[in-house]
């Protein structure tokens, strides 16, 4: 089942809306992560919009998919698909960062009890998604009524506790357990491949025993196609590796890792317009885009 | 208390402080069919595996992977699960701390954390199995609570307990026989110490007590026997059994430092950070009164036996008794 022409831009207008919120928030916060959120709008739109079998009135409902935020530092992306979604108003965004905000800087259930999990240590939800996904199949044998998704960083592949977490995922034949892991290069300090080397992640993967895919992040279809596949899979856990562009829709952020932890407007970027122009420039980078996104309508 | 009525025989009974785990994790799985069991790779050694006998569809062996096992507690918690997960206290609170901290405590996800072998004791291993600063790093988390029962039975009771407990569980347990102090019959509830000696005052010809002992673990049996010899001194000991560190019944240990006007803590820890400290920053604050400390003085462990261990490390009967002296004639 792939996606309609009329599926892909609604999703597509979704992502920009998404986008465009992360940038608003940014600007208000001051400080928080931009590259990231920039990169996975496109995957979040997919999952809150079409894939996930959710409900914004309804937050705790048990047979909801469960999505596991590991790279808690990208939360501005969840928290603005979140608001699209309905879950609270997309006024609150604003709040980000601020005292007694439900949008803490990381995700915390104790502020946003909605949320799977608190995060911003890396390294530890892939555990937690592993652990879900073994106590579903304690309830519900090998019948996948629902599905555990959880979203990882490619820098936070350094985080040895990940690899203890494939390796039981494998062990224990979680074919209700999906990561995908967001490409994009960059890690606070520098791209992946000069600060710790994680290539090829494909074999990796493989050699820990879970089915592995690997697309274009910003492709709604290959996204949707990917997951679908992954779902299909019954006797082990699937991983999707997005290949993303660091900062995608922004044109002076995008492949930059300086952008990995700074947000709009606060810091002169070598490559970006003045920090006053910072704010303006993305928002008119994205909202030219209208959610067009290349590889769907060239 | 309906103490064990042979505790000041010789041949009083022995049985390791984990067993009680093992055997009340089985009470718990067949009071509640949510219970789950997890270890790394330790099962026989932290007696886990009594439960996975009996229950192996609810067992998960994570291998040696002491990070991976409170995360994904915490995520079996998410779904409903009432994890326990056991290793050696080295390793779990110890290697995973951060996983407690985050996953588990600040995640809000209610996990038993049962770590066994603390202490010197632990004997021949050596100190790199020894764990004595586990209860400093448990409890300066929030939300969590931190319980270290004195014999096997306390250990089944509080293991059983832990059910109705609302917060993550630091279930800190030793590994070698220790003398069995309480009976089916003593109570046992969360947050509650309570007295397990209690000087003979009329024969003392004493209108108060001289000192409050307070222990916990393994090693309120010995602060037992010195309250008891120290009658032969004339001088009136109680010992108040702090099974649960986390949180403090601070209303038991006002009492007894407002009866005895001086404390001795005991504890097979650091001094540093450990229950004594618990104890110390609450007195300090409503009720100051002179204190001594046993517990290990900024050390490692080494290999031993327990017995040896505990004498070089200066918490024998004779350490508790010199510290009961030395409090004492601060008053």
């Amino acid at each position: 089942m792939s996606l309609t022409e009329t599926q892909v831009i609604y999703l597509e207008e979704k992502a920009n809306l998404i986008r465009q919120s992360i940038i608003e928030m940014l600007l208000e916060a001051k400080s928080g992560h931009s590259a990231g959120p920039l990169d996975m709008s496109d995957i979040f739109s997919a999952l809150y919009f079409h894939i996930l079998r959710h409900k914004a009135d309804e937050p705790t409902w048990s047979e909801r998919d469960r999505l596991v935020l590991s790279n808690g530092h990208i939360c501005p992306v969840l928290y603005a698909t979140m608001a699209h979604s309905g879950y609270f108003p997309v006024s609150e965004l604003k709040t980000l960062r601020k005292f007694g905000s439900r949008l803490q800087g990381h995700p915390h259930r104790e502020f946003l009890p909605m949320l799977e999990n608190s995060s911003g240590p890396l390294g530890s939800g892939l555990s937690q998604a592993v652990g879900m996904a073994i106590a579903d199949r304690m309830d519900n044998g090998k019948v996948n009524k629902k599905f555990i998704y959880c979203l990882l960083g490619d820098g936070e592949l350094d985080e040895g506790q990940n690899w203890e977490a494939f390796m039981l995922g494998a062990k224990e034949k979680l074919g209700n357990l999906i990561a995908i892991v967001d490409r994009n290069n960059i890690q606070i300090d520098g791209f992946t491949d000069d600060i710790m080397p994680i290539s090829p992640l494909f074999d990796k993967f493989k050699s820990f025993n879970w089915h592995v895919q690997e697309i274009d992040g910003h492709n709604m279809c290959s996204i949707e196609t990917a997951i679908e596949t992954a779902k299909a899979v019954s006797d082990k856990p699937s991983i999707i590796i997005a290949h993303t562009v660091p900062g995608r829709g922004v044109s002076y952020m995008e492949g930059r890792y300086e952008w990995h932890g700074t947000p709009p407007g606060i810091s002169n970027v070598e490559g970006a317009p003045d920090k006053a122009k910072q704010g303006e420039v993305a928002l008119e980078d994205l909202r030219t885009l209208h959610g067009r996104i290349t590889s769907e309508h060239k | 208390m309906n103490l064990n009525p042979k505790i000041f025989d010789k041949d009083v009974e022995q049985v390791p402080i984990r067993k009680g785990f093992g055997e009340g994790l089985v009470l718990a799985a067949e009071k509640n069919k949510n219970v789950v069991g997890l270890c790394a790779d330790l099962t026989e050694s932290t007696m886990m595996h009594l439960f996975k006998n009996k229950f192996p569809e609810r067992f998960v062996e994570i291998g040696v992977a002491e990070q991976n096992l409170a995360s994904v507690a915490s995520g079996m918690s998410a779904m409903g699960k009432i994890p326990f997960i056991s290793s050696y206290a080295m390793f779990s609170p110890g290697r995973n701390w951060e996983q407690i901290r985050t996953t588990i405590c600040y995640n809000d996800r209610k996990v038993i954390i049962a770590g066994s072998h603390a202490g010197v004791s632990v004997g021949p291993d050596g100190g790199t199995h020894q764990a004595v600063e586990d209860i400093a790093i448990t409890r300066v988390i929030p939300n969590i609570t931190i319980i270290s029962p004195c014999d096997a039975i306390e250990a089944k009771k509080a293991t059983l307990a832990c059910l109705d407990v609302k917060t993550p569980v630091y279930l800190r347990l030793a590994r070698e026989k220790t003398p069995v102090i309480t009976t089916d019959e003593t109570p046992f509830i969360v947050g509650k110490a309570q007295i397990f000696y209690e000087a003979n005052k009329a024969l003392l010809k004493k209108e108060r007590i001289d000192v409050g002992i307070i222990a916990t673990g393994s090693l309120v049996f010995k602060a037992i026997m010195v309250a008891r010899n120290l009658e032969k001194k004339g001088i009136a000991a109680n010992v108040l059994n702090l099974s649960t560190i986390k949180p403090l019944d601070t209303e038991a240990i006002l009492n007894l430092a407002k009866e005895a006007g001086a404390i001795v803590t005991v504890e097979e820890h650091q001094i540093a950070g450990g229950m004594g400290s618990a104890v110390a920053e609450f007195l300090a604050g409503s009720f100051p009164v002179p204190i001594e400390f046993i517990g290990v003085q900024n050390k490692f462990g080494q290999s031993g036996t327990p017995d040896e261990l505990i004498e070089h490390y200066g918490m024998g009967e004779t350490h508790i008794m010199k510290a009961v002296e030395r409090v004492v004639g601060r008053k």
